[in-house]
């Protein structure tokens, strides 16, 4: 049974991209396709981030470790989703048409951090591999601490494109929020506890 | 790009609302009033631009209007049932002879003509849409404006009960805006009372809105209940929401960034996924009629 899960949760992760796709090829993106694509992608990518944050106080919920199987699947999808993101801004929005994407990057604060965002993303993905666990041992765990300011880094991003914080950039900041907080709380109980 | 002219342009959906008007009216009224549109866009239209109307189902469907929720489809799912009968708008403030009009009284002291004009979104997007509307001046000339009547503020309807959006602080509510006298009396600033030759749609402001061509859409507000001359600057919802990233005049300029997006470029909506970004123009492309309202004024300053 288990060993079915983990492809169940990756084709189920597949399939924001599936949607998309169709909806390029059948036309149904509405009046303003490329944004609809942008934004597709990026809400995507700030959900598999909490998804992501979700394992650990999954696990802790549920007194069940086989979460932790899933935890690196979601995290490439997010530098996944955080990819194709990029590229449609760049590709279909910009036509990679430096001058005013490096404009874009240098003076807008939310494009500025957003691109951090996926900067930082890029040595997760290159050390996610079994491998790479065993060769960096603890530096593994503080390197892969760097999600949480990508967190923040997302989410600030959505705040500071959205014309108001209402609704949605609100809720996506405060759901990371709550992940981040429960981490913080455990690290106290460590120090009170033992 | 070459100019293309109206006739050549206009897509078969509104040749049949045109003949449907043309039916109701009669045919002489129909054709002085598509010789008027003729006319018309060759004065008003943005030169060097490709007039190509935006679909009628992307007007009415993609719309910013955060009354009935932040979403660009909300307007149209949850403005079905909002009531614009009765509707009474009040002209007041600095003027000799200030008005109560029902939206009935409106329609038939002020017939209505067809205008194509460009809505540029701050967002950077843009749609070209027929509206059928009269200059604001009109409405003005009849109340007198007074020395002291230096700008014009507009505030449109409060009414949590029928529209979602006012129940929670997005913006001060009601949405207030506001324009300079002269910018008020020009003959491109138009009161807008339908679209597509038809009855303006709940989504986009009915049953009065404002509608002016070189300012950021966002300037042009819905659902108006009263028209103040007043002596001040007004604050508008958007200028009291974020002062350094809203502007009183919120001309079209692609040289004043907003803080936080580009304005050089903008989308046409419904292009497909392949066609490019164009360039923005200076007030939207009207300024050989409005670029005289502000000589000698530093449009970085006043943005």
């Amino acid at each position: 049974m288990t060993k079915y899960l983990k492809p169940g949760v990756f084709i189920l992760s597949l399939f924001p991209f599936l949607i998309i796709t169709y909806k390029i090829f059948f036309n149904k993106l509405g009046p303003e396709p490329v944004k609809e694509i942008t934004h597709f992608t990026g809400e995507w990518t700030l959900i598999f981030i909490c998804l992501t944050l979700s394992i650990s106080p999954l696990k802790k919920f549920t007194k069940l470790s086989l979460w932790i199987n899933f935890r690196r699947m979601l995290g490439l999808f997010v530098f996944f989703y955080a990819t194709l993101h990029l590229l449609t801004y760049v590709g279909l929005d910009y036509r990679f048409d430096w001058q005013p994407i490096f404009d874009d990057v240098v003076k807008k604060k939310y494009v500025f951090i957003g691109f951090a965002a996926w900067l930082l993303l890029i040595p997760l993905a290159i050390t996610s591999s079994r491998k790479m666990v065993m060769l960096l041992k603890n530096n593994w765990k503080k390197l892969h601490r760097l999600i949480y300011v990508i967190a923040i880094f997302g989410s600030l991003h959505y705040i500071w494109l959205s014309k108001t914080i209402f609704f949605k950039p609100l809720i996506y900041f405060i759901i990371i929020i709550l992940l981040l907080a429960f981490r913080i709380k455990i690290k106290n109980k460590n120090i009170n506890y033992g | 790009m070459k100019k293309i002219k109206y006739s050549e342009i206009t897509p078969e959906n509104i040749y049949k609302n045109r003949r449907n008007f043309i039916k109701k009216f009669g045919l002489a009224a129909g054709s002085v009033f598509l010789s008027q549109n003729l006319n018309f866009s060759a004065k008003a239209a943005p030169k060097n631009e490709d007039l190509k109307l935006t679909e009628y189902r992307y007007v009415t469907t993609y719309n910013n209007y955060y009354e009935f929720g932040t979403g660009k489809s909300d307007p149209v799912e949850r403005s079905e049932k909002f009531k614009t009968t009765p509707w009474d708008v009040v002209i007041d403030g600095e003027v000799e002879k200030p008005l109560k009009l029902s939206i009935e009284e409106i329609t038939t002291m002020f017939p209505s003509e067809e205008r194509i004009y460009k809505l540029r979104c701050v967002e950077g997007w843009s749609m070209i849409i027929p509206w059928l509307g009269f200059p604001l001046n009109k409405i003005l000339k009849k109340v007198s404006p007074t020395s002291k009547g230096k700008f014009v503020k507009f505030t449109s309807i409060l009414d949590p009960e029928q529209m979602i959006g006012q129940r929670f602080p997005i913006l001060d509510w009601p949405y207030k805006e506001g324009l300079r006298i002269d910018e008020a009396m020009h003959d491109l600033t138009i009161m807008v009372t339908g679209l597509y030759g038809k009855k303006l749609p709940n989504q986009n402001g009915s049953p009065l809105r404002l509608i002016v061509p070189w300012k950021y859409g966002f300037k042009s507000s819905k659902a108006i209940v009263n028209i103040k001359l007043v002596e001040k600057m007004p604050t508008s919802s958007w200028m009291k929401a974020s002062p350094n990233e809203y502007g009183f005049y919120s001309n079209v300029n692609p040289r004043v960034d907003h803080p936080r997006w580009s304005q050089a470029t903008e989308r046409v909506i419904g292009e497909s996924i392949i066609s490019p970004r164009i360039p923005t123009t200076m007030f939207n492309g009207y300024g050989d009629q409005v670029a005289n309202l502000y000589t000698g004024m530093d449009l970085k300053k006043y943005f």
